[in-house]
């Protein structure tokens, strides 16, 4: 049912690198998954609104007022590569530096 | 008198607050406990006994001084790994966050360490809380202390069986679809998953964010009661946490259930499920009739889709939630590249185990172009569907009973196929979906193994479900039996 296309395709999306060796067991185990979740098109949903949360309220609103956040190097303390209080990354466009 | 971590919460408590034990005491037979057993059971990524001793000496000087103490002061707790504790590790079971030590607390914590409560250490669970026999925690299994060999339950498994071992008093965890409740009923303790909005979701790791709730372990409805107590209500961190008033859920725990209306969903009873588990949950309904409440059938009919709604439902909100890790603000990062795109996706490949990849592809997929009305949008539908079948039953009925899982407590590496780890799930997750409250409670044994009972309560209706609990608990003796061999 998902092919390897599919898999490679779905992979890049989700930013996940995958192995030859992954992209078959992914595709073989999607596959059974989604044969027993396609039970769900039996449903008859006709006139039914979705549900995209289980909270029962909605539009909640807070005074907008300044409060004091965290100072940078609390933040930056996990951050793997950083300089001069920023987080650090590598190039992301052709020619630029690293 | 009983060893130490015998007590339970309200027992411990009295005896603090009398002056008879110390939390210093208390703590150490803890911690002793844990060095006995931890060995064997392997419940936590994480053992904080210096920061315990400390906080147990804390809690000492509030009482001696005379200050405020709640039930929780000086009372040792087991945190999942998926909640933050500042500057103390917070793993999520996976080796994307093995390091990552969070700036802030949870809300949770910040209401634990104000209430004085001790914490004895962080807890296994399945890579963020994808999974139901903490088997996919990137780290080790933990084991069921009423069976070594046998799986705890998760995704919250540490929690369940650090409380079932006496390494801690009680402990909190975290209920996505049944993540709380499956591994309480493999564990033969209390399990409480509150409604959707009860309790803040602000400092716990994000699964899916419109099902996860974080809720207590204990070993009896009182402390369950206790825990929850010292958790829930409104929070200007979390804007789907309720402004709505917390019950007093210790006064509710009457012992009358006369007259209260019981319904049994008949679409609870599956092919395939252990007979002893059947005939666990059969007696305890039949107890519950004893004690005066109402109990007859009801239908939920859209149960048979729960499962196959919450499959893309949950993936889907996972998929989305998970993006954040990109190896550039925390976690792992994988350095040996200069290539952006190669980087990102590396780190992604290495830093995340099997389980989460295959939960962020399922996810990626149903929402990808050309299958989100087929999957995603159609799954927000049935779930509207399921919900509405509570609704409709808690127009007849205050709580729904059930069996919590279809069998008891599965060895490890014995379930082997993803889709039929997810059915682990199938009585579990429907409440989730629908974001009504609901617990597990020990309701027998099957071969020695525990069987869990659930009981479904409707929105805010915790106080129902734990009266409910504790009326059981006062006419069984189930939930003060112990592993035995467990030494």
């Amino acid at each position: 049912m998902i092919d390897r296309e599919t898999v490679k395709n779905v992979a890049k999306l989700a930013r996940l690198a995958m192995s030859e060796e992954e992209i078959d067991v992914f595709g073989s185990q999607l596959s059974v998954i989604l044969e027993n979740i396609a039970i769900l098109r039996e449903a008859d949903v006709s006139g039914v609104s979705p549900t995209s949360h289980a909270s029962r309220l909605t539009n909640v609103m807070r005074e907008d007022i300044v409060q004091s956040s965290y100072p940078p190097e609390v933040l930056l303390a996990n951050a793997p590569a950083q300089e001069e209080n920023c987080l650090k990354v590598r190039a992301v466009l052709d020619g630029g530096e690293s | 008198m009983a060893e130490l971590y015998e007590l339970t919460i309200s027992e411990a408590g009295d005896l603090l607050r009398a002056g008879k034990i110390s939390s210093v005491e208390l703590t150490r037979a803890h911690i002793e406990r844990i060095r006995a057993v931890e060995d064997k059971v392997k419940a936590f990524t994480l053992v904080t006994d210096e920061l315990a001793l400390r906080q147990a000496q804390e809690a000492d000087l509030r009482f001696k001084r005379g200050d405020t103490v709640s039930p929780l002061t000086g009372i040792p707790i087991a945190i999942k790994d998926v909640i933050c504790t500042k500057g103390i590790t917070t793993t999520c079971g996976s080796y994307m966050l093995k390091d990552f030590k969070p700036p802030y607390d949870a809300t949770v914590m910040e209401r634990l360490n104000g209430a004085g409560m001790v914490m004895v250490g962080k807890t296994n669970m399945d890579e963020f809380a994808m999974g139901s026999s903490t088997e996919h925690s990137a780290f080790f299994p933990t084991h069921n202390p009423w069976d070594l060999e046998r799986a705890p339950g998760g995704s919250s498994g540490g929690s369940a069986a650090a409380v079932a071992a006496g390494m801690a008093m009680g402990a909190f965890g975290s209920d996505t679809g049944g993540s709380i409740r499956q591994p309480g009923s493999l564990c033969n303790i209390v399990g409480l998953k509150p409604t959707y909005g009860r309790v803040s979701r602000y400092g716990l790791v994000a699964f899916a964010s419109s099902l996860d709730q974080i809720g207590p372990f204990a070993r009896n409805a009182r402390d369950a009661a206790l825990l929850l107590q010292a958790i829930a209500g409104a929070d200007t961190h979390d804007a789907t946490c309720s402004p709505k008033a917390v019950a007093d859920y210790s006064a509710a725990l009457n012992g009358s259930i006369k007259g209260l209306r019981i319904g049994v969903p008949e679409e609870y009873w599956v092919e395939g499920m252990q007979a002893g588990v059947v005939k666990a949950v059969r007696d305890d309904i039949e107890r519950l009739r004893e004690l005066g409440a109402e109990v007859s059938e009801v239908s939920l009919p859209h149960t048979k889709y729960g499962v196959a709604a919450y499959y893309i439902i949950a993936p889907a909100e996972a998929s989305a939630n998970l993006a954040r890790y990109d190896g550039v603000k925390y976690g792992y990062s994988y350095r040996d590249t200069d290539d952006m795109w190669e980087a990102l996706e590396k780190t992604r490949q290495i830093g995340f185990g099997q389980e989460v990849k295959r939960r962020i592809m399922l996810g990626t997929y149903a929402l990808s172009s050309g299958y989100y009305d087929a999957y995603y949008k159609q799954a927000e539908k049935v779930r509207s569907l399921i919900t509405q079948d509570f609704e409709r039953a808690f127009e007849r009925f205050d709580v729904l009973v059930s069996p919590t899982t279809p069998s008891v407590a599965f060895k490890l590496g014995e379930i082997s196929d993803p889709y039929q780890m997810y059915l682990q799930d199938v009585f579990t997750l429907p409440a989730n979906l629908a974001g009504i409250c609901g617990v597990s409670i020990p309701g027998g044994f099957s071969d020695g193994l525990p069987v869990g009972l659930q009981l479904l309560g409707n929105a805010f209706a915790e106080d129902a479900i734990l009266r409910v609990a504790d009326a059981f608990e006062r006419v069984t003796d189930y939930h003060t039996r112990w592993p035995e061999g467990l030494v």
